[in-house]
């Protein structure tokens, strides 16, 4: 395509082969770290067996400390790759790898089907196969793509641009403009001080016995409103799940590639951070009691379950950082997730329900509001606000683990 | 306080805690309970029709103990209900009917996911249709646009990931538009139930402030809505979007999706802006405009489409051109045309749906409609299904699609500025409509060729498809005549149901 390509010294080939080779560390170019599986194999035959007994010798004083913590499960090769110090230590992750990664590349296969042992050097072939043609759609093969040649397209491309620009600064100016016809914020003969929110404000107290009016407005005035937000976080879940779980029976070919994607995320932990786990340490308690306060106490002071939930949700995620999937599992699997969520939804329909159907006709529904002030008090309010604090939580934890490994 | 006003709040409740439930549930009893879930809410909409038609009024229910402007409120009348229960046939007959597909195309885990998915995206369109509160309406509309997405990409197959993400983008526009009508409609009115928001409306345009603020919220809140719903100029999410997804998700998206939000664009123009008010702000001409190009653009793309199930999904394009363009007439008659073809565009959308997955089933499941030479033969009831609903998409008498054509140009005569023009696109956009509808039924009737280049006349046998999508294409079959047949009593209904809006 290009003149560049022509001098060999400068080409990518050459670039390539030395990456691959591991004599340079393309990471500090920006270029993406990950190699597909297929070139591990080829890696094995560059690295002289000499080197690899180097970097043993090497290995202690990088790994004195953090082998023995590596440990479980024979990961250590690819949890060093994740610190490259140099070329030597990234030559050594790459020659570990080499034996290591080939092995774990097969292992889940054998796990799966152990039927197949006999197809399963056809489909090696066949897998080494689909990596060369995946290798040829690395990035240092598609920059070289001169975008030139399509001229329409160029030229759409910059029309397009130029189009969508002046539509968003005609949207914005459009806005402004209205804003500018606005009522002024804050002036007290606004339309939106009228007997609506005069009536939260001033008898919010003794009709839904929430000392914070913000709760009671959204958790029962307009209950039905949140009761929606609530589903709304469920079925963004549900889509994340659709989009992200790795189905177990499934056996196509794209689902494989992802659950070895997902092995691979595994296998960086635990990471065994000492200041990340200390720090943990101290904080995770802290931020779930103070979640829980922040649920507990939404209808007495600032705060609700939405605020609450998010806190305990990311305190959950941190220690899910500290010490890794099989920690969290022991009292944070799917399993809880789903209960968790049924309960608390289930719950919140249930009781709203029966608000709802007692409200429109005009009974009593008998649910006590207490003193104001009191932590029972204010009817369903606490119950429902532990319901959504809980949903949201499960929620956010969930998209974390979804977006890592694609399972809980 | 009668019984049966409880109705649509236990309909919007049941879809709900059924979604809810389904999360736990393996994936056929999530099916079960989904379509027993839209069966029995189909009941009660019934219900709630008859409820109304025998009061002759519509009537509004407390959502919680606090009374209109403070509590929440759902509202139903005689179009609610009508619309409701034509929803939840058209949903329970496309689930029906897609059955074998989804159980097919959606991994086995993932099963009451997609369940979950219809529960929520029916207790939405409900929400949608019943709402007397912005705020909700905005809240199901979320709820509707998530729920949308996740039937797209539940397939993860093809372009169905590429189309959900276009989908989601332009939805998440559309939906941000809308947000921002409502967020400044309160900061004018202070309000966010209708009814309520409606008088303050009116003492704003008769005391002539916030001239123009109300002209971009009219503005703002129709083109969000009609982003969407796809109308013309966004419309470029609909042929990927129906065209890649799971057959019960496609019939499910171009028959109710779109209409939910147009069923609420209508609401709104009634019951919060005002019908006067929005035909004088002349945002009525503009939709009007956008539908009558969208009907002949989306005819021309037809046209030249070869993939069958984008064929008919450039084919919602052009028919939501043709509600826009009786929203757009902003006379009542209008309105009633464009609440009719509403109707007749989701019985006869989704009958098209359907039916062309018994059709693919004969015919090797190729993309090309050249391939289904002679599949008409091979699955004769998918084949009369389908030449049933092209007929009545291009307005052959007796069906639904005629009658509505028929609404559209007798409308038309009493707006005389624009008279003109729809005759002249109801006109080409017929022809163009029997272009490729026809081609496709012709198609279907051709003999099919042999490998060696015959033509084979006999065809032994022929596939049965399953006894669900027989079914479903069945009263599909039956919804479309019936529409067809005896609409006067529905446009009747629709009238008075637009009546009890002011």
């Amino acid at each position: 395509m290009s003149r560049r390509k022509d001098n060999y010294d400068t080409s990518r080939w050459l670039k390539f082969k030395k990456w691959v080779d591991g004599e340079v560390d393309l990471l500090a170019d920006g270029m993406e770290a990950r190699v597909p599986e297929g070139t591990a194999g080829r890696e094995k035959a560059c690295v002289p067996e000499g080197t690899a007994g180097r970097e043993k010798a090497l290995a202690p004083e990088g790994k004195a400390g953090r082998g023995e913590a590596l440990a479980p499960e024979g990961k250590a090769g690819r949890g060093e790759a994740l610190a490259p110090e140099g070329k030597a230590g990234r030559a050594e992750a790459r020659a570990l790898k080499g034996k290591a990664g080939r092995a774990e590349a097969r292992a889940p296969e054998g796990n799966d089907n152990q039927a197949r042992p006999k197809t399963e050097a056809m489909s090696q072939a066949a897998y080494e196969a689909v990596q060369e043609e995946e290798l040829k759609k690395l990035p240092i093969f598609t920059q070289g793509y001169d975008k030139s040649v399509d001229h329409g397209l160029a030229l759409f491309r910059k029309f397009y641009r130029f189009m969508s620009v002046l539509l968003c600064g005609g949207l914005i100016l459009v806005l402004l403009w209205t804003v500018a016809y606005l009522p002024i914020f804050g002036n007290a003969g606004n339309p939106d001080n009228n007997e609506v929110s005069a009536r939260y404000i001033e008898r919010g107290l003794q009709e839904t016995g929430a000392v914070n009016i913000v709760t009671g407005m959204i958790l029962d005035y307009r209950a039905f409103d949140t009761f929606g937000e609530s589903c709304v976080l469920f079925i963004a879940s549900c889509c994340v799940l659709v989009l992200l779980r790795i189905d177990a029976s499934s056996k196509d070919s794209q689902t494989e590639k992802r659950r070895k994607e997902a092995a691979y995320d595994r296998l960086y932990e635990p990471k065994n951070d000492i200041i990340l786990q200390k720090c943990a340490c101290i904080l995770v308690p802290v931020i779930l009691i103070f979640g829980i306060y922040i649920v507990l106490n939404g209808h007495l002071s600032p705060g609700g379950g939405f605020s609450g939930g998010a806190v305990l949700g990311s305190g959950l995620i941190l220690y899910l950082n500290a010490f890794g999937f099989q920690k969290t599992e022991r009292f944070f699997t799917e399993k809880v997730y789903r209960r968790t969520t049924l309960c608390a939804l289930t719950f919140y329909c249930l009781a709203k329900s029966y608000s709802f159907f007692t409200g429109a006709n005009h009974m009593n529904s008998g649910i006590p509001l207490g003193t104001p002030g009191a932590i029972l008090s204010s009817g369903l309010i606490l119950p429902l606000n532990i319901c959504v604090g809980l949903v949201v939580a499960c929620t956010m934890y969930a998209f974390y683990t979804l977006f890592r490994k694609g399972g809980m | 306080m009668s019984f049966v006003q409880n109705f649509p709040f236990f309909s919007i409740i049941i879809a709900m805690f059924s979604g809810i439930v389904s999360s736990v549930l393996p994936g056929k009893k999530a099916r079960n309970l989904s379509l027993a879930a839209i069966g029995l809410t189909g009941v009660m909409s019934a219900a709630v029709l008859g409820f109304c038609l025998k009061t002759g009024e519509s009537y509004t229910y407390m959502m919680g103990h606090f009374p209109a402007p403070w509590g929440n409120e759902i509202r139903a009348g005689v179009l609610e209900g009508l619309t409701a229960l034509l929803f939840e046939i058209v949903m329970f007959l496309s689930v029906i009917g897609g059955l074998k597909y989804t159980a097919a195309d959606v991994e086995e885990s993932k099963q009451n996911l997609f369940y979950i998915m219809i529960d929520l995206m029916l207790s939405s369109l409900l929400a949608l249709v019943y709402t007397n509160d912005l705020f909700t309406a905005y809240v199901f509309v979320e709820i509707n646009t998530i729920a949308g997405c996740g039937l797209i990409m539940i397939r993860q197959k093809g372009r169905s990931l590429s189309s959900a993400i276009r989908y989601m983008i332009l939805s998440q526009l559309g939906s941000g538009l809308f947000l921002i009508g409502l967020s400044l409609l309160y900061d004018v009115t202070g309000h966010l139930l209708m009814s309520p928001a409606k008088e303050a409306v009116a003492l704003i345009e008769a005391s002539g402030s916030y001239e123009v603020p109300m002209l971009v919220i009219t503005a703002v809140v129709s083109v969000g809505l009609g982003i969407k719903s796809g109308l013309y100029p966004f419309h470029y999410w609909i042929p990927d979007t129906y065209g890649y997804a799971t057959p019960a998700a496609s019939a499910i998206l171009s028959g109710l999706v779109s209409k939910g939000y147009i069923f609420l664009l209508i609401k709104i123009f009634y019951r919060v802006l005002g019908r006067e008010n929005v035909v004088a702000s002349h945002i009525v001409n503009v939709l009007f405009v956008f539908g009558i190009v969208g009907m002949i653009m989306g005819s021309l793309h037809a046209i030249a489409e070869k993939d069958t199930r984008r064929m008919i999904a450039y084919s919602s394009v052009a028919q939501i051109g043709y509600i826009y363009m009786g929203i757009g007439l902003g006379t009542q008659a209008g309105m009633v045309a464009a609440v009719f073809h509403i109707f007749t565009h989701s019985a006869t959308k989704a009958l098209l749906f359907i039916s062309a997955v018994g059709l693919y089933e004969a015919s090797g499941n190729k993309k090309d409609y050249l391939s289904l030479r002679g599949a008409g033969y091979r699955n004769p009831l998918a084949g009369i299904g389908f030449g049933i609903g092209a007929l009545s998409m291009v307005g052959f008498p007796m069906l639904a699609g005629f009658i509505s054509k028929l609404l559209f140009a007798t409308s038309a005569l009493q707006s005389p500025h624009k008279m003109f023009l729809t005759l002249i696109a109801l006109a080409v956009s017929t022809v163009l409509n029997a272009v490729y509808f026809l081609r496709l039924v012709i198609t279907l009737y051709r003999p099919a060729v042999s490998p060696e280049g015959h033509e084979v006349l006999e065809h032994a046998g022929g596939t049965k498809s399953s006894w669900n999508l027989r079914l479903a294409v069945l009263c599909f079959l039956v919804l479309n005549v019936v529409l067809g047949m005896f609409s006067q009593p529905i446009v009747n209904a629709i009238g008075q149901g637009l009546m009890m809006f002011d």
